[in-house]
C-alpha cells in the first residue's frame, strides 16, 4: 500500500502544480503557442520551474536506489526514431487545437465541464487505437 | 496578468517536486500519458494500482482546491469536432512518441536526454503552427 500512497501524493502535487501554473487553462496554453498573436510566455516559466527540481533529482539518483526499493529508470536509448518525431508532431497538433495535454486534461476534469470530458474521452480512444496505428506505421516502412 | 509568470514558476516548481517525489520514492518517471496509457492498453498491468492512485491524486487535488477556493473559468472550445480530433491526436501521438509534456518535457529535458529535447521541440513547433493556422488563417479556434 505504501507505493500507492506515495503515488497518490506525487499525483496530488502534480495536480496542484498544474492548477496553479495555469496549465489547465486552455487559453494560456494556446497563448503560449500563438507566436503571431498575443504571445503569452507563462508556459516557459512553468517548464523552467518544473525542470529545476528534476535536474537535481536526477543528479541525486547516481549510485542510489529509490526509497521504496528497486532501481531507477535506466538511461534510455538516445536514438531519435521516426515514431518519436511523428508522435510528437501529432501530439503537438492536438495540444494546439484544444490547449490541453494529458496531465492537465485529467487535472481539469472536476471543474472544466463537458468539453474537458469530451477531450478526455477522445484522448483515451486515441490511446486504445495507438498500438494498431504504430503497427501500421511499422508495416509501411520497415522499423528503424 | 503580471502575476501570471510568478504563478507559472511556483506551479511549475510544484510539478517538478511531484516528479521528483515519484522518481526518488517510487523510482518511476512521471509521464502523464505513459501512466494513463499503460492503464488504458493494459501494458501497465504490473503496476495497475500505483498508476491508478497517481492519477487519482492528479484528479482529486485540483478538485479540492476548486471546492474550497472556488473555480476558474474554463475557456476550452465548445466545438465538438475540434475537441474530438484534438483528443484523438493527443492520445495517439503521445503513445507513438512514448511521452508528452511531463515525460519528455519535464523528466526528459532535466535529464539532458536527447529524445526528450527533440520531442519537446517537435510538439511545440507543431502546436505553434497549428494555432497559427487554425486561429489566424482558418479562424476555427
Amino acid at each position: 500500500m505504501k507505493r500507492e500512497l506515495y503515488a497518490l501524493f506525487a499525483g496530488g502535487l502534480f495536480g496542484v502544480g498544474l492548477f496553479i501554473s495555469g496549465m489547465t487553462e486552455t487559453d494560456k496554453v494556446q497563448g503560449w503557442l500563438d507566436v503571431f498573436g498575443q504571445w503569452d510566455p507563462t508556459l516557459a516559466f512553468v517548464m523552467g520551474g518544473a525542470i529545476i527540481p528534476m535536474f537535481f533529482a536526477w543528479r541525486y539518483t547516481n549510485n542510489r536506489q529509490p526509497v521504496l526499493g528497486g532501481d531507477f529508470p535506466a538511461k534510455p536509448d538516445p536514438k531519435v526514431g521516426r515514431n518519436l518525431i511523428i508522435g510528437s508532431t501529432l501530439f503537438g497538433m492536438g495540444w494546439g487545437l484544444a490547449g490541453l495535454c494529458p496531465g492537465p486534461s485529467i487535472a481539469s476534469l472536476s471543474y472544466g465541464g463537458w468539453p474537458h470530458w469530451l477531450f478526455f474521452a477522445a484522448m483515451i480512444s486515441g490511446m486504445i487505437f495507438a498500438p494498431r496505428f504504430r503497427e501500421r506505421l511499422d508495416s509501411m516502412v520497415p522499423a528503424e | 496578468m503580471q502575476m501570471d509568470w510568478i504563478m507559472g514558476l511556483v506551479g511549475g516548481a510544484i510539478i517538478g517536486l511531484g516528479a521528483a517525489a515519484y522518481l526518488l520514492i517510487n523510482g518511476k518517471i512521471m509521464g502523464a500519458s505513459g501512466i494513463l496509457g499503460g492503464l488504458v492498453d493494459g501494458s501497465g498491468r504490473d503496476s495497475f494500482r500505483e498508476r491508478l492512485f497517481f492519477l487519482a491524486g492528479v484528479f482529486i487535488a485540483p478538485a479540492l482546491i476548486v471546492m474550497f477556493r472556488g473555480g476558474i473559468e474554463t475557456q476550452a472550445t465548445t466545438n465538438v469536432l475540434v475537441l474530438v480530433v484534438a483528443g484523438l491526436l493527443v492520445g495517439v501521438g503521445t503513445r507513438i512518441a512514448n511521452g508528452c509534456t511531463s515525460g519528455h518535457g519535464v523528466c526528459g529535458i532535466s535529464r539532458l536526454n536527447l529524445r526528450g529535447i527533440v520531442a519537446t521541440v517537435f510538439y511545440i513547433l507543431a502546436g505553434g503552427i497549428t494555432v497559427v493556422l487554425f486561429r489566424h488563417i482558418l479562424g476555427v479556434i
